[in-house]
């Protein structure tokens, strides 16, 4: 099949150009693919429009890719955890397109399934509606939303094989089996390579057919945002 | 003078039902958690894709692949199941979530609710709740009265961007708890005062319109 590659650089080497899309799956920084971040940011390529839940954290996660302003444009939900962020959108060097988590979540679905857009009654009578077409059904107003489909997705993956069928973990699954469906070319990176026939059929999240290249990671940070802990009584 | 922020949430915590699906909002909703009353068995949602939310972890037990939708770390339940983005909003979306508990920055006398920026000084997003005022079959919302700097926060109309229109069930604030029968144009009714806080002060403090 020959998706495995050695090194996340080599995972991405041919795809990046300057001015595309790219989506990511994580929430917060959980579930974030951090090495496939790593090797956009030593890349360099610029002028990126990324789409993803948030925006990482000052120096981690997408947090990195805003620091050497290679982030020309974001599609986020939540971007208040990170400083840098906030300081480029409020001074204008940063295009932001804010799209409710639901909305965003099944804007790179459809995107993925090959739909082009959705109505939806989330964010009608609020700014997120404002331009976009409206419609009734049943008496009830909803609004036009696009899909999304990306030049690259890259998601994070706890166990894959070398056909590319991955298994998330816990809630580190979130955005990433959605992003996976929405990239023209899909990149994941995993912590465990698994031997084939060794991940269960009924438990796989992300079929083969998503996967192009797969790269097994080495020594995941994989940084606990709130660490929050209750007393042993 | 008037609740504490544990007293409203468990005064919120009186809104839920067993075996109600629920989701708590960032902030002053996730102290509704520690306020459940023995006999009512609920299962909590969190938007980032896990329903049975745990309580926090013990020291040393810490999972970085097992937050909430705060970034915080949790735990899982033996109900529990875990699923995509998409997923989870779809379930909110769809009109699975009994009852949805979130704070606010403003709320009107028409139900509209306001929480997610104000234009030039902040800008953190939505997150997920524009999906859950429009998808939950119930909203309450747990605010302070009024703001810092005494300004009424419960009003004719809001000023801030809106998160939805039309969307607030009830209103629970450290003064006073409100409620609407219906979204059809019902007004809100005032349910109870906190102690001490008398009728004439609480419309003082008040921009809505409110029936008694």
């Amino acid at each position: 099949m020959g998706k495995i590659y050695d090194t996340a650089a080599a995972a991405l080497d041919g795809l990046l150009f300057d001015g595309m899309t790219i989506v990511a799956g994580g929430f917060g920084l959980c579930g974030i693919p951090e090495k496939l971040i790593a090797a956009i940011h030593d890349s360099g390529v610029r002028d990126l429009t990324v789409v993803s839940n948030n925006a990482g954290v000052d120096g981690f996660g997408l947090g990195v890719l805003l620091q050497s302003r290679q982030v020309k444009k974001m599609i986020a939900s939540y971007v208040g955890e990170n400083k840098e962020f906030e300081r480029q959108y409020l001074s204008g060097e940063l295009d932001l397109e804010f799209a409710p988590q639901g909305t965003l979540a099944e804007r790179i679905r459809a995107g993925g399934a090959g739909i082009p857009g959705f109505y939806t009654k989330t964010g009608v009578g609020t700014l997120i509606a404002e331009g976009k077409e409206h419609k009734d059904f049943a008496g009830e107003t909803y609004i036009l939303e696009t899909g999304i489909v990306a030049d690259l997705a890259i998601v994070h993956a706890w166990r894959g094989d070398l056909y590319g069928n991955l298994v998330y973990r816990k809630t580190a699954r979130n955005f990433n089996p959605n992003a996976a469906t929405a990239g023209k070319v899909t990149v994941a990176e995993v912590e465990e390579l698994v031997p084939e026939g060794s991940l269960d059929p009924d438990g796989i999240h992300t079929p083969s057919v998503y996967v192009k290249r797969l790269v097994l990671g080495q020594d995941f940070e994989k940084r606990i945002e709130q660490r929050t802990v209750r007393e042993r009584v | 003078m008037g609740w504490t922020r544990d007293e409203m949430a468990a005064r919120a915590a009186a809104e839920l039902h067993d075996g109600f699906y629920v989701n708590l909002g960032i902030g002053m909703p996730t102290l509704v958690a520690n306020h459940i009353a023995p006999g009512i068995d609920i299962t909590l949602q969190s938007e980032n894709g896990m329903l049975g939310m745990g309580p926090f972890p013990f020291a040393g037990d810490e999972d970085p692949d097992l937050v909430n939708a705060g970034k915080q770390t949790i735990t899982e339940l033996r109900r529990t199941s875990y699923f995509s983005s998409a997923d989870s909003f779809a379930m909110i979306r769809g009109g699975k979530m009994d009852l949805s508990i979130l704070g606010a920055m403003e709320v009107a006398a028409n139900g509209d609710l306001a929480n997610w920026m104000i234009p030039g000084k902040m800008v953190k997003g939505m997150g997920g709740a524009m999906d859950l005022v429009a998808g939950a079959k119930r909203i309450v919302v747990l605010m302070d009265h009024n703001d810092k700097a005494g300004g009424q926060k419960f009003r004719d109309r809001c000023t801030l961007p809106l998160t939805g229109s039309n969307v607030v069930d009830v209103l629970i604030t450290d003064l006073a708890v409100f409620e609407r029968a219906d979204r059809k144009g019902a007004p809100f009714r005032l349910v109870e005062t906190a102690p001490g806080i008398g009728l004439d002060d609480l419309r003082a403090r008040t921009g809505a319109n409110f029936s008694e």
